[in-house]
């Protein structure tokens, strides 16, 4: 039995012990959150770059992947930091879990990182299948309340889908329950070096044969000068064209370009000479005893072989 | 989105330091290494969430070598040592992690392991000690430095390195007094070569990486361009004169040797002169000559200090070195760029 989008129930028949989907608002309405109901899940990178790897690592045969994740759980969020995957074999009428595997590789991970929990589980796949419920059965035991993720690794919709749901008990009490996954809202959540490393990994993308070398110094400075550069060209274009009156003018973004231009701070010629010469010089004198003490370091090596 | 109109032209190796020696010059089995996007993550992640503070994070590295290059497909952390935990069981550990690696799939090839480091300080009789015995079990094996502190200031910084033939012959031979360093004549300049790295993704982990830029609000920091150096500059230039003033200590020890040396050898000549011209003595007057004594009882050759500490720190200086002048130069740059800004508006 599903339900309409807009809330109509389809023609009345019993409702038997099955799974069954809530379908989310559509993509219209992506403005307003999926669902208030549950934690806010905040998924880091790495997990999910862990699970494309593990499918694409799959075994012949198997069309998803499952695996348990880890991390850790807050009032009203829940921040997935790790995960790993399951050995798992699904057919038609049954589904095997490795759940031995899985508690070993839990007890191991947790000797490195004590505090991650297990907080639920992920599969890749679009759709919620039969078999998803009694996997999720598994983890309720060993998890309050578990997440189930789903990553669309297959890329059905052309797109790669992340979501989030939470069980939730439903039907008449006593007589006849079922289960229902109530979607959550994704969020994703980068520590500052995690983001660093992500701007370099999303490099990857403009190469033909996808690699990246590691660049040096100025290059670098030279690169970030140039994102910046790029950054500004868009705030000039979009003010352009507010100015013109092809852009309705918002005021919150007017506030915050106000902001901008008084950031930069205002410092008199000779004061902003003073303070780049100091700095300047200080740089020198430190790449000149740096040159200095290796060049120090060299002749020791010299004198002692002699 | 601002787009980001990446140069075409990244090269696929970095401009390596000069005064490492690259890979490519010797003829060493590795040449380059690839490593997966996934394993970068991790070990962000892995310092991170572990290693505040001084404290250097661990772990091993897992892939497979596919003619001269070095694939790092996936790795796995170590627990830090804490003392503790005395029965915890590191062989067993790394064991267990690598079957269970094994049943989902992942390569269980051991290819080297990754660390840390604070600051850059990372040449140590531990490393040297560790990746030896790396690098003798498994020919191909790497060690990947991962600087946080750097990667925070605005790009990730891992550098990977081997020790060249020339150190493991040493290493091998445990022969760490001058003499041997002068027959073997490495230099601290030769005691780590760098490997050049590229990043490669997959092309699921691509269109990964499209869905986080679209989905992710996370706002970009450019901490790249911050001008203020000083702080970085203090702490870099404290580690290295704590090493300068362990370099003098050692030259120190070194000079009284080679003077006790000297003295001793002295001593020697002058009494194997006056027992010879005691024996001449004697056989004018017809007596016997004293019988010859055995020197090197008498006179003890003193130890030679172990000069692989030495080394050691030498190579630490540079790295320090090398570093600092990084910094510097980065930092050069963007004062000039805040110099013509300036200079436009004013």
């Amino acid at each position: 039995v599903l339900f309409s989008d807009r809330g109509v129930a389809a023609p009345p028949r019993p409702i038997t012990h099955r799974t069954i989907l809530v379908s989310e608002r559509p993509r219209v309405l992506s403005g307003i959150k999926m669902s208030v109901y549950g934690p806010i899940v905040k998924i880091h990178p790495v997990v999910l770059a862990s699970i494309a790897d593990s499918y694409e690592r799959r075994n012949e045969g198997a069309s998803r992947v499952i695996g348990t994740l880890l991390g850790t759980i807050d009032k009203h969020t829940v921040e997935i930091t790790n995960c790993f995957s399951v050995p798992h074999n699904e057919s038609e009428d049954e589904v095997a879990v490795d759940m031995e595997f899985a508690k070993n590789m839990y007890e191991l991970h947790k000797k490195v990182s004590p505090s991650e929990v297990i907080i639920g589980w992920y599969a890749t796949g679009y759709d919620i299948t039969e078999h998803s419920v009694l996997i999720h059965e598994y983890y309720s035991r060993e998890a309050q309340n578990p997440i189930h993720l789903t990553v669309d690794t297959a890329l059905q919709s052309g797109k790669m889908n992340i979501r989030a749901y939470v069980s939730a008990q439903m039907g008449v009490p006593g007589k006849t329950v079922g289960v229902m996954f109530t979607p959550l809202t994704v969020k994703y959540i980068y520590y500052d070096t995690e983001r660093i490393g992500i701007d370099l990994l999303q490099r990857t993308r403009a190469s033909p044969n996808r690699t990246n070398g590691l660049t040096s110094d100025l290059e670098q400075v030279g690169g970030a000068a140039a994102r910046v550069q790029d950054m500004l060209a868009t705030v000039l274009t979009y003010i352009e064209d507010v100015l013109s009156g092809k852009v309705m003018a918002d005021n919150s973004v007017g506030r915050f370009l106000m902001d901008l231009v008084n950031k930069v701070p205002k410092i008199t010629a000779e004061d902003f000479e003073t303070m780049l010469n100091s700095n300047i010089n200080d740089l020198l004198m430190v790449t000149y005893l740096a040159n200095l003490t290796q060049a120090q370091i060299a002749l020791n090596e010299k004198l002692v072989v002699l | 989105m601002a787009a980001r109109k990446e140069s075409a032209a990244t090269t696929t190796a970095p401009a390596t330091p000069a005064t490492t020696t690259t890979a490519n010059t010797l003829d060493s089995p590795v040449k380059q290494i690839q490593i997966e996007g996934l394993v970068v993550l991790k070990i962000i992640k892995h310092y991170q969430e572990e290693g505040q503070g001084s404290e250097v994070v661990q772990g091993v590295l897992l892939g497979l070598v596919v003619e001269d290059r070095l694939e790092i497909t996936n790795c796995f952390p170590f627990p830090q040592h804490t003392e503790d935990d005395a029965d915890f069981d590191e062989v067993q550990y790394q064991m267990e992690m690598m079957r269970s690696l094994r049943h989902v799939n992942i390569d269980h090839l051991h290819v080297g392991w990754y660390q840390s480091t604070y600051y850059g300080s990372f040449v140590s009789r531990a490393l040297l000690d560790s990746q030896f015995s790396y690098q003798h079990a498994i020919e191909e094996s790497v060690v990947l430095i991962y600087d946080p502190i750097k990667t925070a200031q605005g790009s990730l910084c891992l550098k990977a390195y081997r020790l060249t033939p020339k150190l493991m012959e040493i290493c091998k031979e445990k022969d760490f007094t001058p003499e041997g360093l002068k027959k073997a004549n490495i230099g601290f300049e030769h005691m780590f070569e760098e490997v050049p790295i590229i990043i490669k993704n997959s092309h699921l982990i691509n269109v990964l990486m499209w869905e986080l830029e679209e989905k992710s609000t996370v706002a970009d920091k450019h901490e790249l361009l911050n001008l203020s150096s000083s702080n970085h500059l203090e702490k870099s230039l404290q580690m290295l004169m704590d090493r300068v003033d362990d370099m003098s200590q050692d030259i120190v020890k070194y000079n009284t040797y080679s003077r006790n040396l000297s003295k001793q050898q002295q001593q020697k000549h002058q009494y194997v002169q006056r027992r010879q011209q005691e024996n001449a003595q004697r056989q004018s007057r017809g007596e016997p000559p004293l019988p010859e004594e055995d020197l090197s009882k008498m006179f003890k050759p003193p130890q030679p200090p172990p000069r692989m500490d030495t080394l050691l720190i030498a190579g630490q200086i540079n790295t320090y070195c090398q570093n600092v002048k990084e910094f510097t130069s980065q930092n050069l740059g963007k004062l000039f760029m805040a110099e013509a800004l300036q200079g436009h508006n004013s």
